[in-house]
């Protein structure tokens, strides 16, 4: 289904450039090509169509549904709200406010603040047509799963104790009083819905598409000009420090998962092991110094160190992990 | 003479929906007093979870995205 783009990227490489696939050049301009038309495409046709299914689906009614529902399961709805619930990054801070004055466990608002950037529906699309749907379904379990597990364990340590005052007052609040649901369930007009999905589309591209340039330059880079077998050699699983250096790596390269995925291809093809490419990409989405100075406003420095260290953990723990599984995958 | 608030953290949606309401007010000539409001305990004190939102006389009218044109006109007409 996908062959079109890549022959349309020899065509272009070949044909036009005259540059021969075995040079370095053509070989890093081919894959560059090849990657950009195709995920381009599939961003514009998928954003369109799941936005189109997903209009009706917001915070408000997120946190209406989430509000007074058992802890055990609030994790996982939480988690699972964040990868599907689509808001700008801009807006986590009201939403954390809106989750906690609801009287929402903060490990519950947790778990969707954590799970959002890690897993979106543009991650997800770029995973499968990139790295296949093993390898997608695995980065979506591990990613809910350190929502799901980072949220239970801020309740367990009582984080609502390191919340900036006012929040810690809106919490108080918001359990004592019962939930009145502000949220109207309006039914929305196929027309509606359209329009929501075409200004998605064309919100959601305007946004990524530069990423998406950067990323898979870097992946061209990566794959045309460091010599095969360097990145195997040096940082195969042997090393148990490639692990955490991997994180560390990640935290100033802060990038969105449409960035980071088109490098992870790379990386991988390049014999970088899977733990270590996940470790990588998820610290580079999730743990990033301009998300955490945003959180300081509602957040006690304490809690944020508990936050990142609680992050660089799990995803150190998580290359480990799946470097040692490989060979039984 | 209406009072507009943009309710915000300050992102450039929020900027954005700020300056098509006064161009828009500009435009039908009519007087607004708009101001942004970025005080997080405001902002949660109308119980709004994703900025921009624009609030009318104390009414929330909008949030989530930099509204459309028909709208706007809509709610400075009424």
């Amino acid at each position: 289904m996908f062959e079109v783009f890549t022959d349309f990227a020899t065509w272009l490489v070949v044909n036009v450039l005259g540059l021969s696939k075995e040079t370095k050049l053509g070989d890093a301009l081919h894959f560059f090509i090849e990657d950009t038309t195709k995920i381009f495409f599939l961003l514009l046709v998928m954003i369109y169509l799941i936005a189109l299914i997903r209009a009706s689906m917001n915070v408000e009614r997120v946190r209406d549904y989430l509000a007074g529902k058992h802890k055990g399961i609030g994790y996982l709805l939480g988690s699972g709200f964040g990868a599907i619930t689509p808001f700008c990054s801009c807006s986590s801070i009201p939403v954390f406010l809106g989750f906690t004055s609801a009287g929402i466990p903060v490990g519950i608002t947790m778990s969707f603040l954590i799970t959002s950037p890690l897993i979106n529906e543009v991650a997800v699309l770029l995973l499968l047509s990139l790295l296949g749907w093993k390898f997608t379904l695995l980065y979506v379990v591990v990613g809910m799963s350190v929502g799901i597990l980072g949220g239970v364990f801020l309740d367990v340590i009582k984080a609502e104790r390191w919340l900036q005052s006012f929040a810690a007052k809106a919490l108080e609040r918001g359990k004592n009083t019962s939930q009145q649901k502000t949220s109207q369930t309006a039914s929305i007009s196929l027309k509606e819905r359209h329009t929501f999905a075409k200004e998605e589309m064309l919100e959601i591209f305007g946004r990524v598409w530069k990423w998406v340039i950067i990323g898979v330059g870097l992946g061209a880079a990566l794959h045309g000009f460091v010599p095969e077998g360097w990145i195997q050699e040096h940082l195969g699983d042997g090393q148990w420090w490639s692990v955490p250096s991997a994180v560390l790596l990640g935290i100033p390269l802060y990038s969105n998962a449409t960035g980071v995925i088109p490098v992870m291809e790379s990386l991988i093809t390049q014999g970088l092991p899977i733990g270590t490419t996940l470790a990588f990409c998820m610290s580079t989405v999730a743990a990033s110094f301009p998300e955490f100075i945003l959180l300081k406003q509602v957040m006690q420095w304490r809690l944020l160190a508990v936050l990142f260290i609680l992050l660089l953990t799990a995803f150190t723990l998580i290359g480990w992990i799946f470097n040692f599984l490989t060979p039984f995958i | 003479m209406k009072e507009i608030k943009v309710l915000g953290t300050g992102c450039a949606k929020c900027t954005k929906t700020m300056e098509v309401i006064s161009k828009i007010a500009d435009e039908l000539n009519i007087d607004i007093n708009i101001a942004k409001e970025t005080d997080l305990e405001v902002i949660m004190g109308y119980g709004v979870m994703s900025t921009p939102a624009v609030i009318i006389d104390e009414v929330n009218v909008h949030s989530g995205s930099i509204p459309h044109r028909q709208d706007i006109e809509a709610w400075l007409k009424s």
